[in-house]
């Protein structure tokens, strides 16, 4: 039948060509979801015999009192030239200049120091050890830097170091930072910020005497969704010797609405964030599984090797990463993850083969002698591995675009790899699901499983298709290796951590039902992310693996059973 | 002859009796005798370490036999066997625990010293009893059957067979690994049970217990060998191997399908969990490494390398297995793997019955048949 | 389609002679499909029926209702007037005297001859029972003549598995023979059988007809009118006729069915 293989492997190149576009589409919201870090800091105008450069030059001060009043006086003023002068400070690197008295910052070159202004923030020439002096620190003095510090982070030039130090503020605020709150209010750009100052100064005042203007911080508070400002808000809630904080019964009862409001969007917020925890851990199971549901659900095959294709999907990611590293330039090094999507297919796909044509196909219909053969395929692959790569793990990094955490609606904040995993693992079943339904291999993979003798006499080369759908399996659990590579660790025994898992989301979903699979993986994903708060991560684990023992023993055929006669046999 | 012996007598060919005789008369007697009276340096001289190396193969042949009892019998292959070697172990283990008493780090009387760390005042009430010999002795066949009882029933009640079975018998395993992993479970989390002292009031250090538990270990070998062989030579061993052959057609003979595996399942999990009770105190320690998966299928295939449904094969491969892998962990540990792993497919290709499978066949003559066959064809 | 009333409604039988089975719209479906559709059956105490029907009609499923293999969706099946077996699994209701012979026979292969028969014997079924169980003389005679009567005496001490499909046939026959059920129900057992084996197992049936009940399914036309036996007629899942073969071989509908309209 050589025009059915031929046309088969047109179809196999579509298939690849459909990989291609969906690796273009992932390129494409890496683009879009960019950090949006790129914001202009704000800017610094001003002259040079400023109370700022009085303030430093009182840092100078003989007494360690007044030395703290000076680093007060440089918090208070909000000028992002302190944060410089204060560390210098903390860390030992300020110094009196003999000869003018001025402060100046040092650091150690050779047997002497260069000098920077701390004031102009330009060089100011060197000077050996015996011209100038260091001006102590203590470590009390060392701590309230510390605190002045992080409220100067307000007026960083990075944006998320501003973000970081405002809500350092609310999450423990104190009265004097209000007006350096405003400032920063009235400085800020980036509207983010800006609203995380305002709930800032609206924590302060709650405890205004003003009512008004408590009654309008509520106001402003309750929309918010960070626990911290909720038990801002409860703070004010408390008794204090008998008598409430808020005096007011109108504010108190507005208060309390807003932490009701608070709790509401936080617990909503929570679910909706372990919700996406357990898609994507989901998913995860998914990808590890779905190459399994073809072995053991179309083909029967018990493949125990399979997590060592996904092991091996995950060297490919690896390997292809240090030719990355090593050939091309390093603006492209983000890439070398989608490079790796069809490698790993195809590393894993081609073992696949060898394994199905090499011990499996010798092996059909006798499911227990397949599990040990496979049992020890899976033994030579890891030692194999290991041989190669060493025993430890590999270091596989994320590029930049898959890195760091979004926040979005407002509270819920996840990181960026979970939701390409999500992405990811759907576009994988979909690409499969669609192969299996419209292609002529698809079309001829599922004759051999409903008929194999029928499919074999209407010319189907079975043990082509057998191969093929092997290598189906196997090419998609290396895929699942590339996004395994993203999150967890590399090495040789990466597969055995997910053996038994894929095989409970398959027999849990229903052999033979993509489908179930699916459902299978995902109910399972949430049902561990949920159980895991109730009784720890490992703990939880073993709940899983003993309700879907129970649950087989209900459905010993799984939720998505294949019913009927064809059931039986 | 009463009814019993006489049935003993027909369950084995004569040959049969005279092999099983002389292996357990070397394994009980000569050995240790080799060991005790013959001086060091002599020739017949068999060094302890040797004596607890093979003591050790005795618990893992006892583990194989249960092993095959269900698998080569029955037609159960449980991958998770593990688990009723490993209760057995913690059972054993618990009771050496509770020997140590004050000679233990932190010297305390009634705790084991992972609990006073854990800073727990009692030991646990699961803890309760097995500082006797006589509870610790009856769990480690309680534990394991019970376990084995309701696994079983809740599977075979269901109809989970063949490779269902398998996987989740394995996942039943897992799960053990993983909560024992656990500190708070009050077993030792990830270091298990050591640092043992004495069983029964022998110091484990002295040569003259090493060869007791050895001489334990083979005697016990030579019994559950018995039972086993009664069993499997009954008409229940025909039921089961009707169960085996066609599990439904089974149930339209009005047999109880679920009775029989539940029965054999149960025995077999209990001597499983003799064998690891037997095994802990030689090795001196048990940690939830036992309940790994990969152990549990790698003893199937000791079963597989022997011959399974044979009873006798089961013994020769944990032999010839655990030998091969002392052999090659100290000589070249990074083969081992790949042999193992070849081992795998290649019984399965191959030899799909096993070393007694190849005997037969080659005592059979049919190998010099088949030769002879395919030289006519040649000719032809 | 209008349903033809049996020759005879369940109720009126039931009044006059004991049944050994029963089946009062019986429905089973697989995934829509209906595999039987309110059928309506009563096999009285020692009677022989033949069962025919085309490919579908629902035979096996049938057999399978009755020996617990398949839960019926709706439906009552009585076994001796008063045992509702819809409830019960395939071990109560072979324990309750209801023997089945598969369409694809089904012998232990791994066992001999003689074990197989061993095994079927009617004996406590107990675990224990079976432990300790031993072959006593009376037992061995049965075995024996059972062995006589399938003419396997021969080939006892052989691997069932090395029989020739007809003996394994017969082999499972005997194995029937020696459950000692009230009702036999035999699907297909002449399926892959030569003629002159055909003819012998038709004595053989109407021998074992004289002191049991016994239900038959074949496909063998020939091999049914030699039963000299009632004829039931499946299709879609329900009785289109019954009768003696020559009636129901005449009738319109049944010749529709099977030469197609």
């Amino acid at each position: 039948m050589a025009t059915g293989h031929s046309t088969c492997a047109v179809r196999i190149r579509g298939y690849i060509a459909f990989l291609g576009s969906a690796l273009l589409f992932l390129a494409l919201m890496a683009a879009v979801t960019l950090p949006a870090a790129a914001q202009s800091a704000p800017q610094f105008t001003q002259t040079a015999d400023d109370p700022f450069a009085a303030a430093v030059q009182a840092l100078d001060a003989r007494k360690f009192s007044d030395k703290a009043k000076a680093i007060d006086a440089l918090g208070v003023l909000g000028d992002e030239r302190a944060i410089v002068v204060l560390q210098a400070f903390a860390d030992g690197r300020l110094y009196r200049r003999k000869a003018d008295k001025a402060v100046i910052i040092g650091d150690r070159d050779g047997d002497g120091f260069s000098l920077t202004s701390p004031v102009t923030g330009a060089t100011a020439g060197t000077a050996a050890s015996g011209e100038i002096k260091k001006i102590i620190a203590n470590n009390k003095l060392r701590g309230q830097i510390r605190g002045v510090l992080g409220q100067l982070a307000l007026f960083s030039p990075n944006a998320d170091d501003r973000l970081d130090a405002a809500r350092n503020v609310i999450a423990s605020p104190t009265e004097d930072a209000l007006g350096l709150l405003k400032r920063a209010r009235d400085r800020e750009t980036v509207s983010k910020i800006r609203a995380t100052l305002e709930s800032g100064i609206a924590v302060l005042e709650l405890a205004s005497d003003d009512r008004a203007l408590r009654l309008a911080a509520v106001a402003t508070l309750a929309d918010r969704s960070d626990p911290n400002i909720k038990s801002a808000l409860e703070q004010r809630l408390l008794k204090n010797n008998g008598e409430f904080t808020e005096p007011d019964a109108e504010v108190r009862a507005a208060l309390r609405e807003a932490v009701d409001d608070i709790d509401d969007r936080l617990a909503l917020f929570g679910l909706v964030e372990n919700l996406i925890f357990g898609l994507s851990l989901g998913s995860v199971l998914l990808l590890a599984a779905i190459g399994l549901a073809i072995t053991f659900g179309v083909m029967g095959v018990i493949n125990m090797a399979h997590g060592e294709m996904i092991m091996l999907g995950a060297y490919t990611t690896f390997v292809v990463q240090e030719i990355f590293r090593s050939t091309m330039p390093p603006e492209l090094f983000g890439m070398y993850v989608l490079v790796s999507i069809p490698a790993a297919f195809f590393v894993a796909a081609a073992f696949g083969v060898l394994i199905e044509r090499g011990c499996i196909r010798f092996l059909y219909g006798r499911p227990l002698e397949t599990l040990l053969a496979t049992w020890g395929v899976s033994l030579i692959l890891q030692q194999l591995v290991r041989t190669v790569f060493g025993a430890n793990n590999q270091e596989v990094a994320n590029p930049d675009w898959i890195s760091g955490a979004v926040a979005f609606g407002g509270g819920v904040s996840v990181t960026v790899s979970r939701i390409y995993i999500i992405i990811f693992c759907l576009m994988v079943v979909a690409a499969l699901a669609a192969f299996i339904r419209y292609s002529r291999f698809g079309l001829q993979m599922r004759a051999v499983t409903q008929n194999r003798g029928m499919a074999s006499a209407m010319g189907i080369r079975t043990g082509q298709v057998d191969a093929l759908t092997f290598a189906l399996g196997s090419g998609i659990a290396g895929v699942a290796g590339v996004a395994l590579s993203q999150i967890s660790n590399v090495s040789p025994n990466l597969g055995q951590n997910f053996v038994v898992d894929s095989f409970m989301v398959v027999v849990f979903g229903g052999v033979g039902s993509l489908w179930g699979t699916i459902v299978g993986a995902f109910s399972l994903g949430i049902v561990n992310k949920f159980l895991e708060p109730v009784s720890g991560a490992i703990l939880g684990k073993v709940v899983v693996l003993v309700i879907i023992i129970l649950f087989i023993q209900r459905r010993p055929r799984g939720l998505f059973a294949l019913k009927g006669r064809a059931a039986d046999s | 002859m009463g009814p019993i012996s006489s049935r003993l007598v027909a369950m084995e060919s004569k040959r049969g009796w005279a092999a099983i005789l002389v292996l357990a008369a070397i394994a009980i007697f000569v050995v240790p005798i080799l060991n005790l009276a013959v001086p060091e340096g002599s020739l017949f001289h068999i060094p302890t370490f040797w004596v607890t190396t093979l003591g050790k193969y005795l618990a893992f042949a006892i583990l194989a036999l249960s092993l095959d009892l269900i698998w080569g019998y029955a037609g159960i292959l449980s991958l998770g066997h593990g688990a009723f070697f490993g209760l057995g172990g913690y059972a054993m283990g618990m009771y050496m625990m509770r020997q140590i008493g004050e000679r233990s780090v932190y010297g305390n009387p009634d705790l084991p010293d992972f609990m006073v760390f854990l800073n727990w005042d009692s030991v646990p009430w699961y803890w309760l009893g097995f500082d006797q010999f006589w509870f610790a002795a009856l769990m480690v066949l309680a534990v394991p059957g019970a376990l084995a009882f309701v696994f079983g029933w809740l599977a075979f009640r269901s109809r989970i067979t063949g490779v269902y079975f398998s996987i989740i018998s394995q996942a039943m395993v897992f799960a053990f690994m993983l909560a024992f992993f656990r500190n708070e479970m009050g077993f030792g989390g990830n270091n298990g049970l050591t640092d043992f002292k004495d069983i029964l009031g022998f110091e484990l250090s002295r040569d003259t217990t090493k060869v007791g538990l050895y001489i334990a270990s083979a005697v016990s070998l030579l019994i559950v060998y018995l039972i086993c062989r009664t069993v499997v030579s009954s008409k229940l061993g025909r039921l089961l191997i009707a169960v085996r052959d066609a599990e439904n057609r089974v149930r339209f003979l009005g047999y109880s399908v679920t009775n029989a595996k539940l029965f054999v399942f149960t025995l077999s999990a209990m001597i499983a969990g003799l064998a690891g009770a037997l095994y802990v105190p030689q090795v001196g320690i048990i940690n939830p490494g036992e309940f790994a998966p990969a152990k549990s299928i790698e003893m199937a295939i000791w079963v597989a390398v022997g011959g399974r449904g044979t009873l006798f094969g089961a013994i020769i491969g944990a032999f010839a297995i655990n030998g091969a892998r002392t052999y090659f962990t100290a000589a070249a540990p990074e083969i081992w793997l790949f042999f193992l792993g070849s081992l795998f497919i290649l019984v399965t290709l191959v030899m799909p019955q096993g070393i007694v499978g190849v005997y037969k066949f080659l005592r059979s003559g049919e190998l010099i048949e088949a030769i002879g066959r395919r030289l006519r064809r040649g000719d032809a | 389609m209008a349903m033809p009333e049996p020759a005879s409604g369940p109720d009126a039988v039931t009044a006059r002679e004991p049944s050994i089975l029963y089946l009062e719209g019986v429905s089973v479906s697989f995934d829509g499909f209906k595999a039987l559709n309110s059928l309506n059956l009563i096999i009285r105490r020692g009677e022989m029926r033949a069962i025919i029907g085309p490919n579908g009609a629902g035979k096996t499923t049938m057999m399978d209702v009755v020996t617990g293999k398949t839960r019926p969706d709706t439906g009552r099946v009585l076994f001796a007037d008063d045992v509702n077996l819809a409830h019960l699994d395939e071990t109560d209701i072979a324990n309750l005297g209801i023997g089945r012979k598969f369409q694809k026979p089904t012998v232990f292969e791994s066992l001999t001859v003689f074990e197989n028969i061993y095994l079927a014997q009617k004996t406590k079924r107990s675990i224990a029972e079976t432990l300790f169980a031993r072959i006593r003389g009376e037992q061995l005679t049965r075995i024996e003549a059972t062995l006589e009567t399938i003419r396997l005496t021969e080939r006892s001490a052989d691997l069932a598995g090395d029989l020739s499909h007809g003996q394994k046939q017969w082999l499972e026959i005997g194995m029937l023979l020696a459950q000692e059920p009230e009702l036999m129900l035999l699907d297909e057992p002449v399926a892959g059988m030569s003629d002159a084996e055909t003819e012998q197992t038709v004595t053989l049936l109407m021998e074992i007809a004289k002191d049991h009940s016994l239900v038959v399914v074949e496909h063998d036309m020939k091999f049914v009118r030699n039963l000299d036996c009632t004829v039931s007629v499946l299709h879609e899942g329900s009785v289109l006729a019954e009768g003696p073969m020559e009636s129901v071989q005449s009738d319109p509908r049944v010749i529709e069915v099977y030469l197609g309209r």
